[in-house]
């Protein structure tokens, strides 16, 4: 009987400890990553036919020789005496530094956001280059470039994890781009957040990274209740709680508490506590806005943003009513994108359907997604409808 | 096949059938007409013939050149620009008349009092890649 044929998650786990492999040989970390692609594409087309008894080793044999191939090409092309050829023995098992090392790598601060998200999801997370333009909608040539011109500006910058852990700030930045892309492509860019975070956080102690995870992991418990079967959007207030993914939240509430034990709060444990306070509430109304209010308070203490301040006068307005929350919107610039429409949201509950009207139409001509501008369009008919009505 | 490009206009296009603006129309209408637009893609995709679609933000603005050395020359947003186009559709199919009869389809989104919108889209044929086979 043949050995089952390893799935392409399990392919995919053994990439960045493969990468590491090729490294400690002595490839740079942007050939290795290139030889590593190479062999993964020829993963994908041999295992099926020709499953190997030991999934990592074969990768390791064959990336490596990928990359002797490479370098003997290039050397050749510049007319250069060959390098000695000798395969060296199997390299120690590669422990989890090496991973850590590669995250802070593939999210190195010279690379634009495009790049390090690129290089990370081909990198860590195993995808290849097709994968990465079809989660992104790009052309396969354009998520090539992204990550060549990517490595291109890491040569000569060592795969090296920063003393102590170092910051991580860069690495759960690139994660949470990945993570808010969402869904639009064939890849689910939001499972493959999650399963690169969930990862992270076994590699290192910083509680951002929990909050990070936790924040995903209750976002994502109620993505399915975010559209309707067709596509349009559905406010957190109507969405249909009893279809939250009860274990999801129950995962991310427990993670959260971890972070928020070691006493080191950040923006993303911020977030995901507000996110949790959604998660609890067995209706909107019986939310505790309060407390959500609070958080709002405690993010904007560790960094002002105006897209902090435009949610916060939301929650000011479940919390304090209509009016209040219309007096922190004044704090918000107006050309903070998604303000008209907390604007028409806040006039509505103040009970001025006449005034909000116009206001959600106009908040639907500046919106920047078609699922958005429909539901504001909708919001808009609505409020005119009760106008109609009442008057 | 050849492919086609269908525009879609904000404004500046001729007048629809049923020309009532969108902010009068009832919620139940505005949702009748995005479930059509939703499913009219759908449907295309399942008979090969859907490549591309996307829609336009309103607030465009003009960029040219002006000179090495110098920053380019912007303009705009036009809030009363005569032609803005809203978005599009790319289709691949096997002849002119069905890149009309799509049109046409296209065309009958529900619109005002649950009729037909009637707009006019503007159908434009891609240039093709010279055939290999000539004669």
């Amino acid at each position: 009987m043949s050995a089952p044929v390893p799935d392409e998650q399990l392919l995919r786990a053994v990439v960045p400890t493969t990468i590491a492999a090729l490294v400690r040989r002595g490839a740079t970390p942007d050939a290795a990553e290139d030889a590593m692609q190479e062999a993964l594409v020829r993963a994908l087309t041999a295992w099926p036919e020709d499953p190997p008894r030991d999934p990592r080793a074969w990768l390791v044999t064959v990336a490596w020789r990928c990359h002797l191939d490479a370098v003997r090409s290039d050397t050749a092309r510049r007319g250069r005496e060959e390098r000695a050829e000798a395969e060296p023995g199997p390299g120690p098992v590669p422990d989890s530094d090496d991973t850590l090392a590669l995250y802070f790598w593939c999210a190195h601060p010279s690379l634009t956001p495009a790049s390090a998200v690129a290089l990370t999801l081909r990198a860590v997370g195993g995808l290849t280059t097709r994968q990465v333009a079809e989660a992104y909608l790009v052309p396969e040539a354009t998520a090539a470039q992204r990550i060549s011109r990517a490595k291109r500006s890491l040569a000569g910058v060592r795969l090296a994890a920063p003393d102590g852990g170092g910051d991580l700030s860069t690495v759960l930045r690139v994660l949470y781009l990945v993570f808010n892309e969402g869904y639009s492509g064939d890849v689910d860019l939001v499972a493959e957040a999650i399963r690169l975070t969930r990862r992270l956080v076994t590699l290192t102690d910083e509680p951002e990274a929990l909050g990070l995870l936790a924040l995903m992991l209750l976002h994502h418990a109620r993505r399915d209740t975010r559209t309707t079967a067709d596509g349009a959007l559905v406010p957190l207030a109507d969405q249909d709680r009893s279809r939250w993914d009860t274990s999801a939240i129950a995962e991310g509430v427990v993670v959260l508490q971890a972070a928020l034990a070691r006493d080191r709060l950040g923006e993303y444990q911020a977030q995901a506590a507000i996110a949790a306070l959604h998660a609890d509430a067995p209706s909107a109304e019986e939310t505790d806005w309060v407390q959500v209010v609070e958080w709002y308070d405690e993010l904007l203490a560790l960094g002002d943003s105006p897209v902090v301040r435009l949610n916060r006068a939301v929650a000011v307005g479940e919390a304090d009513g209509a009016a209040a929350g219309l007096a922190a919107l004044e704090a918000v610039p107006l050309d903070v994108p998604r303000r008209t429409a907390v604007l028409a949201h806040l006039v509505e509950r103040s009970g001025d359907a006449a005034r909000a009207a116009p206001l959600f139409g106009e908040a639907a001509a500046v919106a920047s997604s078609s699922a958005e501008r429909e539901h504001l369009l909708v919001r808009a008919a609505r409020a005119r409808g009760r106008v109609a009505g009442s008057g | 096949m050849a492919k086609y490009l269908l525009l879609k206009h904000y404004r500046g296009g001729r007048p629809a059938t049923n020309d009532v603006p969108m902010d009068q129309w009832t919620p139940e209408e505005v949702e009748a007409h995005m479930a059509f637009m939703r499913d009219f893609a759908t449907r295309l995709e399942q008979t090969g013939e859907y490549v591309d679609g996307q829609a336009l933000a309103q607030d465009g603005f003009w960029v040219r050149h002006d000179g090495p050395g110098r920053p380019p020359v912007t303009d705009g947003p036009f809030a009363e620009t005569k032609d803005l186009i809203a978005g599009w559709m790319v289709i691949d199919v096997e002849s002119t008349e069905r890149a009309v009869e799509l049109a046409g389809e296209l065309s009958a989104a529900p619109a005002a009092g649950g009729e037909p919108l009637g707009e006019w889209l503007e159908v434009r044929p891609f240039l093709e890649l010279p055939a290999t086979v000539t004669e």
